[in-house]
């Protein structure tokens, strides 16, 4: 699902990438652990084309990455089938919960708004927001408006999910609720083909959805991960199994 | 924060320091300060009084040979006051200058208004047309478009007449016009047509004067010394033909001119040039309260169609400039460092007159073409401002979901920047419905020239300046309160 090979990427003459192979099988979970600067969310932004790498290649969801500037087309295409989800959620301020979720099935890929909706409805209703489809963003809490965003980065049926330190900019009271998605996205990847994601999205067909998460919490980490990376300047320094991957 | 303190400081200090100079020339006698100074207009131009093409900063023109020859009879110096042509007479009666010298036309209104001194010009009005045309006549004129220049004989002999008038605010640019078919004749005085008109090989005029008048020296009532003997020193001019050997050496002695002693005595009484309805004027009327609502209606045209294509336009500029590639995004910024560093005005007639060879535009399109092609440049720097002002991880986000920039940009991007520009915009727009009334330079007559024309028919200019200002407030108080009540909308959406 996802091959990392050789990746490097500087920005400038300091290098952030020195060199990352890994390999992350279809529906497993990976946490990336490392101190601030140690290239996890460089990495991630690479996944999904928001970095450029120099050295290297990447294989995600079945796109190839190249080193240098993407083709738009291309990476538009990956898009549609790699979710991202941000440290600062970047709702869009002026749609509503339900237009922030709808935008880009109805935008990117031309699902009729009837159908965006109900799908939106249902990915609400999974991250614990039935009830505020209509509400504003600046309407909503933290730990809400990132439930809303993992429901946005999610409705197009995607395959892979990055997360991005999704918990780190919520006061510690906050968390819980989006550890508590984050719990039952992970689950409904586990339950692959049968989840209500996929089963209800475009690709119910994928065999789950794969999760790569940058988190500084050891114990969210511990808890969702098949495997836990950690990295250090730039570099894989460890991969732990955490057991979960038995399952 | 201080810097600028001082510098508003010093700039006031400055006008306040620099108010003296502008004396009044009527609070002492010319006597008492040694010259007599006469009010004219530059753009008047060629052979009236003009700047010399040869030494700049000196003023040339037959005007100037009288006055000089004026001012020596009466033993003072003469002083030129330059001021605005239209707004001579008000200029004259708030004490600017002593006398008005400057292709005055005798009519019954004026001579109401002012003091007239004898003749010293007598000039034909000529009608210019485009070869070919069969235009010959005052009556043949009816419901055609004719252009002529603001306040003159020519423009009431029309409005008599009933030609559809068209008013301009130098002598060259109405025979432009008619050579290139905006308008169907052009009614002028003979020293203008003979110098700017006649000569274009597209034009012909009508080898007789449709009615002859004169050019007189205009002064306050009140100035009925000063006038006998301005009076008198004109006679002697004439009488010792040195009025002759000027107006010969500009080239301007003709026939007409023999009459100049006979209607020596016209000052006392009325010219044969009465048009009906020229009579002594006027107080505001319902009629005239009605073509300022028609003047109120155009600007409100022009300033909404030009913004509308500012708006689009600055949005596209700002995207470019934003999002396109390096040579796009120089032509844009090229674009609005040109348009944004030249003045408007400028562009008016560059628009108007200056490319009428190639394209010939209407001048309420060319009014909407060039306020909206201006104010583009000013758009395109508040939505770039106003793109630049998002959250960078707005745009990372629309792409991260899949969105092209395109898409990006109308779904997410441009609709939050149009909020943060709106203030801004309304304040543009209300800028614009000012800068509308510069339109006036190509013929249009929206509402600021409206007033100025009736203020000066009316003698007044606190009514109409008034009912101005109501106006524009009337249509931009509104729009202040519409912008409000959309930002709240959106905070509160």
């Amino acid at each position: 699902m996802i091959r990392i090979s050789g990746l490097c990427k500087a920005f400038g003459s300091a290098p952030v990438l020195g060199g990352v192979d890994a390999e992350v099988a279809a529906g497993k979970i990976v946490a990336l652990l490392g101190a601030s600067g140690s290239g996890k969310s460089t990495l991630l932004r690479c996944l999904n084309g928001l970095e450029t790498f120099d050295a290297g290649s990447l294989e995600v969801a079945g796109f190839s990455l190249r080193p240098g500037a993407h083709d738009p087309r291309l990476l538009q295409a990956l898009r549609a089938k790699v979710g991202m989800v941000f440290q600062d959620f970047q709702l869009f301020s002026h749609l509503s919960v339900l237009d922030n979720v709808t935008l880009a099935p109805r935008v990117a890929q031309g699902v009729p708004r009837a159908r965006a909706e109900a799908h939106a409805r249902e990915l609400l209703a999974q991250v614990g927001l039935e009830g505020r489809a209509h509400a504003q963003p600046r309407e909503l809490s933290g730990g809400q408006k990132q439930r809303v965003a993992i429901a946005r980065a999610l409705a197009q049926g995607v395959s892979v999910l990055l997360l991005d330190e999704p918990t780190s900019a919520l006061d510690p009271e906050l968390r819980e609720e989006v550890r508590e998605v984050l719990r039952r996205v992970a689950r409904g990847a586990e339950k692959s083909a049968s989840s209500q994601i996929s089963a209800s999205s475009q690709a119910s067909a994928s065999p789950g959805l794969t999760i790569l998460l940058v988190t500084h919490e050891h114990a969210l980490a511990n808890e969702l991960a098949d495997e836990i990376w950690t990295l250090d300047a730039g570099r894989i320094v460890s991969v732990r199994h955490t057991g979960l991957s038995a399952r | 924060m201080r810097a600028w303190a001082i510098f508003c400081l010093v700039s006031w200090a400055a006008a306040f320091l620099s108010w003296p100079k502008a004396a009044h020339a009527g609070s002492a006698e010319p006597a008492a300060r040694g010259e007599l100074t006469w009010g004219g207009d530059l753009q008047g131009g060629e052979p009236y009084v003009y700047e010399s093409p040869t030494e700049p900063g000196v003023i040339i023109g037959f005007e100037v040979d009288i006055a000089q020859a004026l001012a020596k009879e009466l033993g003072l110096r003469a002083k030129f006051q330059q001021n605005d042509w239209s707004n001579l007479i008000p200029s004259l009666e708030r004490g600017d200058f002593d006398i008005i010298l400057n292709g005055l036309e005798d009519t019954p209104a004026r001579r109401a208004r002012l003091r007239l001194s004898r003749p010293y010009f007598v000039y034909g009005e000529t009608l210019a047309v485009r070869r070919g045309t069969t235009l010959q006549n005052l009556n043949d004129l009816a419901g055609r478009r004719v252009g002529t220049l603001n306040q003159t004989v020519a423009e009431e002999l029309l409005r008599a007449h009933h030609a559809e008038v068209t008013l301009y605010e130098g002598q060259q640019e109405p025979y432009l016009d008619l050579a290139h078919g905006r308008v169907d004749a052009v009614l002028l005085d003979h020293v203008i047509a003979d110098r700017y008109g006649c000569s274009l090989p597209e034009l012909s005029c009508v080898p007789r004067d449709l009615a002859r008048g004169s050019y007189v020296i205009g002064l306050r009532p009140r100035d009925t010394e000063l006038a006998e003997r301005i009076d008198r020193a004109l006679g002697t001019l004439i009488e010792r033909g040195e009025l002759r050997r000027i107006l010969e050496h500009w080239k301007l002695w003709d026939a007409r001119q023999e009459e100049l002693g006979a209607r020596a005595t016209a000052a006392t009484r009325a010219p044969e040039l009465a048009v009906s309805g020229a009579g002594v004027k006027r107080s505001l009327g319902a009629g005239q309260i009605a073509l300022f609502f028609q003047g109120a209606l155009l600007t409100v045209l022009i300033s909404v169609c030009a913004f509308g294509l500012a708006l689009p336009l600055g949005v596209l500029l700002a995207v470019v400039r934003s999002h396109a590639g390096p040579a796009a995004r120089f032509v844009a910024t090229a674009y609005v460092e040109v348009l944004r560093g030249t003045p408007v005005l400028l562009q008016l007639y560059v628009l108007y007159y200056g490319l009428s060879s190639f394209v010939r535009l209407g001048p309420i399109t060319a009014a909407i073409l060039g306020l909206g092609l201006n104010y583009a440049a000013y758009e395109a720097e508040v939505h770039r401002g106003a793109l630049a002002a998002l959250p960078r991880g707005q745009a990372e986000a629309a792409s991260a979901l899949g969105l092209s920039r395109l898409q990006a940009l109308r779904h997410v991007l441009l609709p939050q920047s149009f909020r943060i520009a709106l203030p801004a915009l309304t304040n543009d727009f209300v800028a614009l419905l000012k800068d509308s009334s510069l339109v006036s330079v190509i013929t249009v007559v929206e509402l600021t020239k409206r007033m100025t024309i009736v203020a000066v028919e009316a003698r007044d200019w606190v009514v109409p300046g008034l009912l101005c200002a109501g106006l524009y407030f009337a249509m931009s108080f509104p729009l202040s309160r519409l912008s409000l009540w959309l930002e709240r909308r959106y905070q509160s959406a």
